[in-house]
């Protein structure tokens, strides 16, 4: 009884103590490793290097360098690996960051596979995560965590902008091409209902395997279906060569089907050229030439990296930004007390104007569904979208109840 | 409406056989290029892929620095693949011919990786576009399908070559001189026959095959640092499949294999990337010094 008593006291005046000193704690610094340690973890030498890669590194160092490099007086460091596409070696250097390295925060991981594999390792460590690569909706469904963030785009947010929007001019039946593993499953399962919400039907599909060389066969099949809209459920190399093959097969010639690229980055158009890509609807969740203040960031990203940023590589900018927003408003870098502050702020900078985070780790903001120019409407290099319609971001994304996720009390 | 073949209209089935025969004729050309480098070198060329997209990416800086189009890269652009062969073969491949076949593989195949490294490094893993050249854009209405007209070029040009290159090495003498050294190098060099110079320049034209192809495959595929991993395995199979050194069994295997996977691709989808490599297990048990090959 007395041990009860003086715990609970204990207990009180810890409280007491923590809140009154709080603001004393922000000044000192309380820093894991006097320094907060930002790893990003992306594919930097396969198919999904040129979306991410070293640009998400760069847009987390201009994040960085805003703070002057500092935060609350100690040093911001940024380290960076390449997972190779592979869960196994993602989640090992993850582990090891965390444990040996001193990292405090994992940043970017495309790639849904490897970033579901991440995500239990930050979860069990008490990290946080903040993912801009991978496209899963299960990041923040059955696979959510407290400290993990989804920033730019999710397969729900894909499916419901692009899928709505070609329903909606009269492509009511689908035929869809799908990557053959978890992330290209989980987008044509969502793309679907969205097609049928809207009151088209699904005809059939084909899965490709990842990384086919030959596409050909697949768009024949999609041809020979008859639908009018021809998805696809793919990304990065995948897609450049479905749409190339589309065209020269004469796919969309006809007037009688036309492509949906589910998951386009902008850096898929580069690598396509205008003439190949032309007309495409797709959905994104960024585009650099949509105000004055994403045009100014995004000029300096390109000084520096010699590209235009994706919405990978904006993403991480804003997630980063965020996150050491968070942690000078919560005076620690100590995971959970940083994800509550991450929570309770908007975000409001280039990337987002009133953004959202869900209890699940959902970022809502606005979606973009846009349409690839014509050559000759671009006015010059990476002039390449007309933005048709901006999707609210509570339409995109699934509420926290639709979601299916579960966390902790 | 005519009857169907296991569930698919006879149409489609002859649209994905033709499609088959197209990436056949990729497989062909490259595996040809194998074949008479293991036959001529006992090298089992790992560098294959890299040069295969060294050739398409010649093609694209030819086209983009320099105004130079597709008929003159399918000319020069092996050129320049084949010169790098003599290049590979003159300071690095020559001295291992004395060593176990494994030395020449693990070479080139580090060789494959600096230079993929080095274009991934310089050009990102996107690729580049090439567009198909002007006199064989569009294409021709079959009935029971599309044909692009490019891809109708692919066949023709890769048959042409495969079966030239046949010709040149079992019909000529200077093909008889090959084989002969393959076999007996010091009898033949005794009779006054370079032997070093031509086994250079057989890495030479072995390489520059592999080449021709990638000039042939940029305006298909994405003119990308990848492209040649991404091939290179499969290409391994088809040679295996026909057995090494073989050239007719390479070229007849490429094509046959191509058919093969289109029917996969039509059948069952999701297996079009290992059946080869099924195919290859089965051939290996039963066969295996290949479908081709003779037992040494």
């Amino acid at each position: 009884m007395i041990a009860r008593l003086l715990a609970g006291a204990a207990l009180a005046a810890l409280t007491i103590g923590v809140a009154s000193t709080g603001p004393a704690l922000a000044q000192q610094g309380k820093l894991s490793g006097d320094m907060v340690k930002i790893g990003v973890l992306n594919d930097r030498s396969g198919l999904y290097a040129d979306l991410g890669g070293e640009g998400s590194v760069i847009a987390a160092r201009m994040a960085a360098e805003e703070f002057g490099n500092k935060i609350l007086g100690k040093p911001i460091e940024i380290i960076s690996a390449d997972h190779q596409n592979k869960p196994d070696i993602g989640a090992n250097l993850a582990r090891q960051w965390i444990d040996q390295d001193g990292v405090d925060v994992i940043v970017d991981v495309p790639n849904s596979g490897v970033a579901l594999a991440v995500q239990e390792v930050t979860k069990e460590k008490k990290k946080i995560f903040l993912m801009e690569g991978p496209a899963t909706s299960r990041l923040t469904g059955d696979a959510c965590s407290p400290t993990g963030f989804h920033w730019p785009y999710d397969t729900h947010a894909l499916a419901v902008g692009t899928g709505q929007a070609m329903v909606k001019e009269g492509g009511d039946s689908w035929f869809f091409i799908t990557a053959d593993y978890a992330f290209g499953h989980q987008l044509e399962a969502d793309t679907s209902v969205e097609v049928k919400k809207a009151g088209g039907k699904v005809v059939g599909s084909v899965k490709a395997p990842l990384n086919s060389a030959d596409f050909s066969s697949f768009l024949l099949q999609a041809q020979a279906s008859g639908a009018k809209i021809v998805g696809l459920a793919n990304a990065g190399g995948d897609t450049i060569t479905s749409i190339k093959q589309a065209s020269e097969f004469g796919l969309t010639q006809g007037g009688q089907q036309k492509l949906a690229g589910l998951l386009i980055f902008l850096s898929d158009v580069h690598a396509l050229g205008l003439q190949v890509a032309q007309d495409l609807v797709l959905t994104t969740g960024f585009y650099w030439d949509r105000d004055d203040e994403s045009r100014a960031w995004s000029k300096k990203f390109f000084d520096r990296y010699g590209k235009m940023p994706t919405m990978v590589q904006a993403g991480s900018y804003s997630a980063v930004r965020h996150y050491l927003k968070a942690i000078e408003a919560a005076g620690t870098d100590d995971g959970p007390a940083v994800a509550a502050k991450m929570k309770e702020m908007p975000v409001n900078d280039m990337f987002a104007k009133n953004g959202t985070i869900l209890p699940n780790g959902r970022m809502v903001h606005d979606m973009y569904l846009a349409r690839v120019k014509k050559p000759s409407e671009s006015k010059g290099a990476w002039d390449y979208y007309q933005i048709l319609r901006t999707i609210p971001g509570k339409e995109a994304f699934a509420s926290l109840e639709e979601s299916g996720c579960k966390l902790p009390k | 409406m005519m009857g169907t073949i296991f569930g698919i209209p006879p149409q489609a089935l002859f649209g994905q056989l033709l499609l088959g025969l197209i990436n056949g004729s990729f497989y062909a050309l490259l595996s040809l290029g194998l074949a008479v480098i293991f036959g001529m070198l006992n090298v089992i060329n790992f560098a294959h892929g890299a040069l295969y997209m060294m050739g398409a990416f010649v093609a694209w800086l030819l086209l983009t620095q320099l105004g130079i189009g597709y008929w003159w890269a399918l000319l020069l652009a092996p050129l320049v693949v084949g010169l790098f062969g003599v290049v590979l073969e003159k300071t690095l491949l020559s001295r291992l011919y004395k060593l176990d076949h494994l030395y020449g593989l693990l070479l080139t195949f580090g060789l494959a990786l600096i230079v993929e490294g080095a274009f991934r490094h310089q050009y990102g893993v996107s690729g580049q576009p090439y567009p198909i050249p002007d006199a064989l854009k569009g294409g021709q209405n079959l009935g029971f399908m599309f044909l692009p007209n490019y891809r109708g070029w692919v066949v023709v040009a890769s048959l042409i070559v495969c079966i030239s290159t046949w010709i040149a090495i079992e019909k000529t003498k200077l093909g008889a001189y090959l084989r002969a050294a393959t076999e007996n190098p010091v009898l033949v060099q005794a009779f006054g026959i370079n032997v070093p110079r031509m086994i250079t320049l057989t890495y030479a034209f072995g390489v520059a095959l592999a080449g021709l192809a990638g000039v042939l495959a940029a305006p298909i595929y994405q003119v990308s640092p990848l492209m040649g991993s991404n091939l290179i395995i499969v290409v391994f199979a088809v040679v295996v499949i026909g057995g090494m050194g073989s050239i007719l069994g390479a070229v007849l295997t490429g094509y046959g294999l191509g058919l093969l996977e289109g029917l996969t691709k039509v059948f069952y989808p999701e297996a079009s990337n290992i059946v080869v490599f099924v195919i290859m297990a089965v051939v290996l048990m039963i066969k295996p010094a290949g479908l081709f090959g003779r037992e040494r």
